[in-house]
């Protein structure tokens, strides 16, 4: 099985170090990770324990300090914007907050219209991009014809990153980098979201990665976790073996924390 | 008979847009919590739970109005208060009010002591500096946060830190109602399960005599508080003990919400998570009828139009549905033996 799987995103030695002289904090540890087409994987960590650094270094956004970062077997190359620019075709971001994840002068249109082009569709007659805008709105469940001319900040909360999903089901990237995509959102949402994320990912066969604290969202989605602790991975393999069996006493300390309604929630550990 | 310290009857508040709409974000809600409980509030965004909040304290201030219902907090009525009056006289020492973004509360260019020397001396000129600072001190050792954070800046503190900060300084003039509007969503796990140990604590110990929490995280609320109370467009659709909220929900919008709970459990992977479709509808013209009914998978034609009561069942239950509580549990039943097939 594991000799069919191609290898999607891996890193060696990946390492961050912020800071000059003596005053340096070492964000990201000499981390090792695999990650394998079509595999669902969560980094999970508390506040602070680097997964929001590494996510970074994985878009191309900031530079490990040490170590490389490979994609799809061969070695990143993000050196000029141009192959940034191609780099970015095939991995994409949601982020936490999606209020501030949309530029405030630009239409819901502009927003779309800029991923048709991104994917080399700009000179389509302009029809054709409503027909593709609204595909991809009704994916979401969203009315593009609701939304033409209007600004992402006139939507809520939960349909501002739906809005998102929308952007990555027209740009249909190789990786979706999911950094904390519900924790601004209400529950109901959530479901919502992560249903549809779901859906476009067996639609469009994308390998999502998600970043989260929340270990009961990493149960429900993933298929591989990776429990992050002070900028190393101190624990990963399958969803079931981390989260039911945890080894580390770091995982127990993250799964104790989330409350639970099956099981008493013991409040005297912290 | 234990002591009621906070009730409310039929409170109905609105906001008034620039347009002269009215909004009935809070509408006929009435709750009562006992001395030494708490009742937690769930509901959607939109939902009408932190207006339900702001009501509750009495505090009116534009674009939000009281219109009509009674607030009885430990005996007194504060419904109709000039908001000044309830400034002064109930806020702090009645009841308290946490935020979300509680740590924003803080004055960045004041150390946490300066800050809490205002707040006692608003209420108690007399006080000393030494007084304050014994006082301060006594609690922030009773609830286990360190001292010498006391002598911190805000920008010293971590988040967490901050809003526990913030807890502890809104029961100082010893409240005995404090409202907690989700405390813990903007924090990690950790200091989320941090403030809510807190929490607990300060019910425990007596500093206050009840609390309203509210969240839409429902295994969190099945944690903290006795009772769930269930909003949906600014009405109470549903209320009962926790246990029976989270395991036994009556109206489908409840039973909606339990299906789109995640926790770290075996057993969960193998459960799909049911969103509820459709979004809340908006309160410049809700709908007649059941509230719910547009979104609703037991919909029935006379749903929306005839105005459905809160209907009261046995063991202390209330909810808000045409159908009878052994119609929606066969509903249920039926269900569920669907999915199994």
């Amino acid at each position: 099985m594991s000799s069919e799987k191609k290898l999607c995103l891996s890193g060696s030695g990946v390492t961050k170090v912020f800071g000059f002289g003596r005053n340096t904090t070492l964000a990201v540890d000499h981390v090792d990770f695999n990650f394998y087409e079509g595999e669902i994987i969560s980094i999970v960590g508390e506040s602070g324990s680097g997964k929001t650094t590494l996510a970074k270094m994985l878009l191309g956004l900031i530079n490990p300090t040490e170590g490389e970062i490979y994609f799809q077997g061969e070695k990143r190359d993000i050196s000029t914007h141009r192959k940034k620019k191609e780099y970015w075709k095939s991995i994409q971001a949601i982020f936490q907050d999606p209020f501030s994840s949309y530029n405030i002068f630009n239409k819901i249109d502009t927003v779309l219209l800029d991923c048709i082009r991104m994917r080399g569709g700009g000179k389509l007659p302009y029809e054709q991009k409503v027909e593709m805008m609204t595909e991809a709105c009704s994916f979401v469940n969203l009315k593009f014809e609701e939304l033409t001319n209007k600004y992402p900040f006139e939507l809520s909360g939960g349909q501002q990153q739906r809005l998102m999903i929308a952007r990555i089901f027209l740009l249909k990237p190789k990786i979706l980098l999911a950094d904390e995509p519900t924790s601004m959102i209400d529950a109901c949402s959530r479901a919502t979201i992560l249903d549809m994320l779901m859906q476009l990912r067996d639609e469009i066969g994308m390998t999502p990665i998600f970043i989260t604290h929340d270990i009961g969202l990493a149960y429900y989605v993933s298929d591989s976790v990776y429990i992050m602790e002070r900028g190393k991975f101190v624990e990963s393999g399958s969803a079931d073996d981390v989260i039911l069996h945890p080894k580390e006493p770091y995982t127990r300390r993250l799964i104790s924390d989330v409350p639970k309604i099956y099981e008493e929630w013991d409040l005297s550990t912290v | 008979m234990s002591n009621v310290m906070l009730e409310v009857r039929e409170l109905t508040t609105k906001y008034i847009t620039r347009f002269r709409e009215n909004i009935y974000a809070v509408d006929h809600v009435s709750l009562k919590v006992e001395e030494g409980k708490s009742l937690g509030i769930a509901g959607e965004s939109g939902c009408g739970k932190s207006t339900l909040a702001l009501s509750l304290m009495g505090y009116y201030f534009p674009p939000l109005h009281y219109t009509s219902g009674e607030i009885i907090i430990d005996g007194h009525n504060i419904s109709g208060m000039n908001p000044d009056d309830v400034r002064r006289s109930i806020l702090g020492t009645e009841i308290a009010y946490i935020p979300q973004a509680a740590m924003n509360a803080l004055n960045p260019t004041q150390k946490i002591i300066n800050f809490i020397e205002d707040v006692i001396e608003a209420h108690n000129p007399v006080a000393t500096k030494k007084e304050i600072f014994d006082i301060a001190k006594g609690l922030f050792e009773a609830l286990g946060l360190p001292v010498d954070v006391l002598q911190k800046y805000p920008v010293e503190l971590s988040g967490g830190m901050k809003q526990r900060t913030v807890i502890a300084i809104s029961v100082i003039l010893s409240p005995q109602v404090l409202i907690a509007d989700e405390p813990s969503s903007a924090l990690d796990v950790t200091s989320q399960k941090m403030v809510i140990k807190m929490l607990r604590n300060l019910m425990d110990k007596g500093y206050i005599k009840a609390m309203i929490f509210i969240t839409h995280e429902l295994p969190l609320l099945y944690n903290v508080t006795d009772d769930i109370m269930v909003m949906y467009a600014g009405q109470i659709v549903e209320k009962a003990s926790s246990k029976d909220a989270v395991f036994d929900p009556l109206h489908p919008y409840s039973k909606g919400l339990m299906g789109s709970i995640i926790v770290p459990e075996s057993g969960l992977r193998n459960v799909k998570l049911t969103a509820i479709p459709g979004v809340p509808p908006n309160l410049k013209k809700p709908p007649s009828g059941c509230r719910f009914a547009a979104r609703c998978k037991y919909v029935r034609p006379e749903c929306k139009t005839l105005s459905i009561p809160l209907r009261e069942v046995a063991g202390g239950r209330t909810y808000r549905c045409i159908l009878s509580e052994e119609e929606l549990r066969e509903l249920y039943a039926w269900e569920a033996r669907k999915k199994n097939e």
